[in-house]
């Protein structure tokens, strides 16, 4: 905060000064009376006309309130150069007053360039961006918005990032001393906890009094956020820290932001693990948001392969080729209920994939899996968890439970693997291999069987439609953003998916209106990578904020965007006609409230508005691959291109 | 909904109707059960042409399970497939939606589709 010896007057010292001298003016004939006769009336009083600060201080020895206009340091420039040390790339931002100081020195202080300010339509659209960014990028993506009306906007996206682990850095406006807020909208626009409504799902959050105090939080919260479990955190930016002037003896300095070493499992219960795994006979390995970075892909196919054990991949993130044989996703249910070991990586919901459940009236479990089972979690989570929002899942029986970062632990138990391994136990392991690779082909021949039915419908299967983007792509630099679980996971299931941005997870929180704002960001990061980013748009997601269509093309973002239009919240129409159905009331009326039709949406016509190369809908198979191919030759120029297609519901 | 219980559908119903005994299926107008499959939400699951295979629910065309079976799946599923009981959906409206099923022409072999070969 700014000191009172400071040299220079600020903007809100000077409001203040002006209101105090027309307060005095109405009870003694002021010194500007005398002194600025010719100065123009101030204000409704009309009769006092502003002081000569200069001249009233030579008359009278007062301290004047000096009416300065211009300032030549402002905190947020410092701001500014804190983002800058941290290397954030963009900052997305629906504009706000609450943090105008800081939009202003990112722009013209800043030169907009790293931070680049990116503008979005909606702050769930800024924080949705940030984390499609970040899951392509591995690093934060910084926003700002409001403390209050921002905040609220945001605090969904904000959600979607805490379950699925993805560090935010965000900072929003505040202007904590209320005898400084304009009369109206500035105090609607103040909170004095801004950061309570969140601090259930962010990781940390502080309010810096001064800009030491926010240079410090500043690289903190980055330490923190990108520190597995990684997760948001929030800063509040105060509108006088910002709008000041630096003071001169203030000489605030930016600490160094260490390389952080991400938590290890520790070395005895790894050796433990690794014993446990090479001694068993049905081992399985479940990952879900295992390979944080490139590197963690290549480290579970080398344990994978060390073991000769099944890989289920959850699909969290990207970890594990879809084409390796090792990878039995799809045969997950029969091979955790013969395993005698099971050992699950960044697990959300250990739980659930070791149980079934049952939603009917009466809700029932059952274990799938042998008695004997022994399971092992391998997780960072472990590390933090909060009470409040219930994202940890039903308590699992887990008989070894290493708290320590999946990824950051797999060098380890892959060396501690390799020496328990001799020769005699290599030839049984290479057998087993051998077994599941058979396994894997046939799982593969059976689900491009499935995807062969329904091949010519109208509406287009959503198996077509996904092998249709596969064909025009599948010999590009591709990068797949979009969530898989709404079309029945047939990208993971039939794409082959290497490398870690072929593939970047669901929304973490399952919270609607995720997949249109952090596609866009996923494609902002990928755009300098030269990369062509897909993805698979649901209809109802792209309706909470479309804007963000904007924001692509105004940024100049290429991604092609293919909308599975099943005309529904498809998801919440299979609920309804599951009561309806319980009830003995049928299901005819479970588009009430759920289908998105009456009239149909015309995507193609919104994304054209916003400035988008759009095509559809298209309704026959037939007409799609060319629809696809013209849109990829757009997006090869640099733009955002969309095809609308009427598809299946699922 | 998540993931994981679609597939419990699929598989529960695959192996509930393959264990139950089979008969003749009654004569069903299949003009008019294509209408009902729509009309009471079949296709949200299964797809409009029955063709599932997805994660929602499994493929029941073509060449759908026995009559017996459909039905006793419809009335008393197993897991978590909705219940259609007489009250919601009666024997006449099961039997056209299952010879409408019936009607649904096989698909092209996935080897001879090339989408599906790379």
């Amino acid at each position: 905060m700014a000191k009172p010896s400071r040299t220079g007057v600020d903007r809100r010292k000077f409001l203040k000064g002006a209101a105090l001298a027309g307060a005095a003016s109405l009870t003694a004939p002021p010194v500007a009376a005398r002194a600025q006769s010719a100065a123009p009336a101030a204000g409704a009083a009309g009769a006092t006309p502003m002081p000569n600060a200069q001249t009233a201080a030579a008359e009278t020895g007062a301290a004047a309130h000096v009416r300065v206009l211009t300032q030549e340091t402002c905190g947020s420039d410092f701001m500014v150069d804190c983002i800058k040390s941290l290397g954030i790339e963009y900052i997305c931002s629906n504009p706000g007053s609450s943090f105008r100081s800081l939009q202003d020195s990112v722009i013209t202080y800043g030169g907009n360039k790293s931070p680049e300010f990116i503008m979005c339509c909606h702050e769930e659209s800024s924080v949705g961006m940030a984390h499609g960014y970040a899951k392509i990028e591995g690093k934060p993506c910084g926003v700002f918005a409001h403390g209050t009306v921002g905040l609220q906007h945001a605090s969904m996206a904000l959600y979607n990032a805490y379950c699925d682990r993805v560090p935010v850095w965000m900072v929003i406006g505040n202007g904590l001393d209320a005898t400084k807020r304009r009369p109206g909208v500035e105090w609607l626009h103040t909170v004095q906890d801004a950061c309570a409504m969140v601090r259930d799902f962010v990781k940390w959050d502080d309010t810096p009094a001064s800009l030491q105090h926010f240079a410090e939080s500043a690289v903190r919260a980055y330490k923190i956020a990108t520190t597995p479990p990684m997760e948001p955190v929030v800063l509040v930016a105060d509108g006088e820290l910002q709008e000041n002037s630096i003071p001169a003896d203030e000489k605030p300095r930016i600490p160094k932001l260490p390389r952080t070493a991400p938590p290890q499992g520790d070395s005895g219960a790894v050796a433990e693990a690794a014993r446990m795994l090479a001694a068993a006979e049905n081992p399985v390995i479940l990952a879900d948001r295992c390979a944080r970075t490139p590197a963690g892909i290549g480290l579970l196919v080398e344990l994978a392969e060390a073991l000769q054990a099944p890989v289920c991949d959850l699909g969290g993130r990207m970890n594990f080729p879809s084409r390796h044989p090792l990878n039995q996703s799809s045969r997950m249910r029969a091979l955790v209920a013969q395993a005698d070991v099971i050992l699950g990586i960044e697990m959300t919901d250990f739980w659930g994939a070791t149980n079934s459940f049952e939603d009917q009236i009466h809700r029932t479990s059952q274990s799938i899996t042998k008695a004997n089972v022994k399971r092992i979690s391998l997780s960072a989570v472990d590390l933090y968890t909060k009470s409040n929002y219930q994202d940890f899942e039903r308590f699992a029986d887990v008989d070894l439970a290493i708290t320590g970062d999946g990824e950051a632990t797999l060098p380890a138990l892959i060396e501690a693997v390799k020496r328990q391994i001799d020769p005699g136990r290599k030839a049984a392991l290479d057998e087993r291999g051998k077994k599941l690779a058979a396994a894997h082909k046939g799982a593969l021949e059976r689900t491009r069987a499935d995807a062969a039915y329904g091949w010519e419908a109208s509406p287009i299967s959503t198996g077509r439609l996904c092998m249709e983007i596969w064909n025009q792509i599948k010999n590009e630099d591709w990068s797949m953003v979009s969530p898989t679980n709404g079309i029945s996971g047939w990208p993971t299931r039939l794409w082959d998916m290497q490398k870690h941005y072929h593939h970047i997870g669901q929304s973490g929180g399952y919270g609607v209106g995720y997949a249109a704002p952090s596609s866009v960001g996923a494609a902002l990061a990928n755009r300098k990578h030269g990369r062509l980013t897909v993805a698979i748009q649901p209809d109802g997601d792209l309706m909470y904020a479309p804007g963000v269509l904007w924001t692509a093309a105004h940024h100049k973002i290429p991604m092609l965007a293919v909308m599975h239009n099943n005309r529904a919240y498809h998801q919440e129409m299979m609920h309804l006609q599951r009561m309806s159905n319980r009830r003995n009331r049928g299901v005819e009326l479970a588009s009430v409230g759920t289908a998105i039709t009456g009239p149909n949406v015309d995507y193609a016509k919104l994304a054209q508005s916003m400035g988008w190369y759009a095509t559809g809908p298209i309704s026959d198979p037939k007409d799609l691959g060319p629809a696809l191919q013209r849109a990829i030759e757009v997006v090869k120029r640099g733009e955002p291109a969309l095809v609308d297609v009427v598809t299946q519901p699922r | 909904m998540n993931f994981r219980c679609y597939l419990v559908i699929a598989a529960a119903m695959l192996f509930g109707t393959a264990a139950l005994a089979q008969s003749a299926a009654p004569a069903g107008d299949a003009g008019k059960g294509k209408q009902l499959f729509v009309a009471d939400g079949c296709y949200q699951c299964h797809g409009y042409v029955g063709q599932g295979g997805g994660v929602a629910g499994p493929r029941l065309a073509p060449a759908p399970v026995a009559f017996d079976a459909f039905t006793s799946q419809l009335r008393e599923p197993r897991n978590e497939m909705p219940p259609y009981t007489d009250k919601i959906l009666s024997e006449k409206d099961a039997a056209d939606i299952y010879a409408y099923l019936q009607t649904i022409p096989k698909p092209p072999a996935a080897k001879d589709i090339p989408l599906l070969n790379q």
